[in-house]
């Protein structure tokens, strides 16, 4: 399996972790990800705020790029995903706008097309049949006994007339995910819901009671960790939990894992080649549970 | 036989709420408010919810079916049965219950005025026949006319769970309807207003909204044309606008968003109380070694996304 990878901005700044275990993820499964250093920011949704049209030829450029590799597109967050399927149906349901796109990408070389390229997420991919037998035959080190309370990240999930990711309000993706690596799903109400990571610079006090709230859900589901494929939901569940603590006084604190990262410890990297330790909440617990078994 | 799991609740008689099973022969075809209806008629008359049109028009009944808002007159009841072979009904959420399936709309109908729900068509006198739209204005304002005012938005929007000073999704879609009326003149005033705390710049964009709305109204798409149009008329002074703009202009710098930049620019260079707050979760992510690299590198081809900016003049 071959993909062009679209790192997204935050794998390469503040959760550089994702980058690395994303890398030793695929390597050792065998997949082959060639990472697009000329595509550009997705915009997560802000840039078309300012101009929805600049955003679309943004991350129509992105596709074409894929399109040009011949390789499916594949995102290491559910932001990016959200935003690049986002596009792909803004212009496919209408030529005057993929026109439009094309005509503005034309002066760069680059050609829209739409149909040549599918943006998938690095779950998307695992949970295929493929996937799944890929994670059957690669798993060294079943996570026997880790309960994992899967995060997905709105973006991935809804609006879902723009995602093919998943049943919006009862996706199954990570939590089939995590069965194949050997731990153990725990579902719980919070599991689609808002990080409030969006809303961190304008209403804090709300954006840390949203993830506060999440966490807590899982915690009292009875997880040992959360994991996510969005590294925004990420920076706002783990860097933010020591002032959700103090917002809301529920005195716990439960590991935040990228999903590349559980897969990694599955096929049998190490805490500390998935640099594990930079987390801001110590993934001691988990460490724990996987020297036990 | 399917079993309705509804939420009852009658403070005159106790306190809390409960839930209690209904089993029910589901007739073909039924939509669950059907079903409800059959439960009132034929097993217990004093559940109480709220219905009329039966038609997705009136947008009177809506309700949580396994935690999420719908009309129940708008679904099959048999799409809705888990792999027991029940349906959790539970009344809307971020109001308050009143009794049963029936909540307290009146936070609901505050926030929709507080948005001036009417054409402010400025001091020129009126024309002597109606004010016309052409079909290419009229389009602007098309989606969000369709509202029905349900509630469902307002039910499961995240922000609003946490933070009951949010306008919410259906004043702030019934807000575009006047901000983008061509034949309305207060549109800056208005998106001034709009950007205020509690405003657009709270919407989380988990478009849970979205998912709800019945019809084509979809208000976090509502909320996102707003932004613009503010963005537009020069509403800047706020971390929204800010956060927004800054992000904009890094991409266009880099190719890329800069991390390091960005809370500063939305927290604005002269708001210390802002700027103070970035430094917990700041010296936290540098002890970490999180902190994202000093020196920003931009992409390759940065100069291609330079002139797609540069062709759409921003």
């Amino acid at each position: 399996m071959k993909f062009a990878l679209f790192t997204g901005c935050v794998a390469h700044g503040a959760t550089r972790e994702l980058m690395v275990s994303t890398k030793l993820a695929a390597e050792t499964l065998g997949i082959d990800f060639v990472e697009m250093k000329s595509a550009a920011c997705c915009g997560a949704g802000v840039v078309s705020e300012k101009s929805p049209l600049l955003a679309d030829a943004l991350n129509a450029r992105t596709i074409a790029l894929a399109e040009a590799q011949g390789l499916d597109l594949v995102t290491i967050c559910s932001t990016c995903q959200g935003q690049l399927k986002k596009t792909e149906c803004h212009i496919n349901g209408d030529e005057e706008y993929k026109k439009k796109i094309n005509h503005l990408l034309s002066d760069g070389g680059h050609q829209y097309d739409g149909h040549k390229s599918r943006i998938k997420h690095f779950s998307n991919i695992l949970a295929s049949p493929e996937g799944m037998q890929l994670l059957k035959e690669k798993v060294t080190r079943p996570l026997k006994g880790l309960k994992c309370a899967a995060f997905y990240g709105c973006y991935v999930l809804r609006p879902s007339e723009l995602s093919e990711f998943d049943d919006p309000d009862n996706p199954t993706a990570l939590e089939d995910i995590f069965t194949a690596l050997g731990a153990t799903p725990v579902y719980y109400p919070s599991r689609t819901k808002c990080c409030g990571f969006p809303i961190v610079m304008m209403n804090k006090k709300a954006s840390l009671e949203m993830a506060g709230n999440a966490l807590l859900d899982a915690v009292e589901s009875g997880a040992d960790c959360v994991v996510t494929g969005c590294p925004l939901c990420h920076l706002n569940l783990d860097s933010y939990q020591p002032e959700i603590d103090k917002l809301l006084k529920k005195k716990y604190a439960i590991p935040v894992l990228h999903l590349p990262q559980l897969v990694a410890l599955a096929l049998g990297h190490t805490p500390k080649e998935l640099e594990m330790d930079k987390h801001i909440v110590s993934t001691a617990k988990v460490n724990h549970i996987l020297a036990s078994q | 036989m399917a079993t309705f799991r509804i939420k009852r609740y009658n403070p005159e008689k106790q306190p809390e709420a409960y839930y209690e099973d209904f089993d029910l022969d589901i007739p073909s075809g039924a939509t669950l408010l059907d079903c409800i209806n059959l439960i009132k008629w034929t097993k217990d008359g004093s559940l109480s919810y709220r219905m009329s049109c039966r038609s997705a028009i009136c947008g009177s009944c809506g309700m949580k079916a396994n935690g999420h808002a719908l009309l129940a007159c708008q679904r099959q009841a048999s799409s809705l049965l888990d792999k027991d072979g029940t349906v959790t009904i539970e009344p809307l959420g971020n109001m308050k219950p009143i009794k049963d399936l029936v909540v307290d709309f009146k936070p609901f109908w505050e926030k929709i005025d507080r948005i001036k729900p009417y054409l402010q068509p400025g001091e020129e006198p009126p024309p002597e026949k109606e004010r016309t739209q052409s079909p290419e204005q009229f389009r602007l304002i098309d989606d969000t006319s369709t509202c029905i005012m349900c509630g469902n938005c307002y039910s499961d929007c995240n922000t609003l769970e946490v933070d009951g000073n949010f306008l919410g999704p259906a004043a702030l879609a019934k807000a575009q309807r006047f901000v983008s009326d061509s034949r309305d003149q207060n549109t800056h005033e208005r998106v001034r207003e709009l950007s205020k705390p509690g405003g657009i710049w709270d919407c989380t964009h988990c478009a849970e909204c979205v998912e709800r709305c019945p019809k084509p109204a979809r208000p976090f798409y509502r909320i996102k044309e707003i932004m613009t149009v503010a963005l537009e008329e020069g509403v800047h002074n706020n971390n929204g606008a800010r956060h927004a703009l800054s992000f904009t202009r890094s991409v266009k710098a880099s190719g890329r968003l800069n991390e390091n930049q960005l809370p500063v620019e939305s927290m604005g260079y002269f708001n210390i109380k802002g700027l103070l707050e970035l430094v917990p979760v700041g010296l936290r992510m540098l002890l970490k070694g999180k902190i994202p690299p000093i020196i920003h590198k931009s992409i390759d081809d940065v100069k291609d996304v330079k002139r797609i900016f540069k062709d759409l003049k921003q």
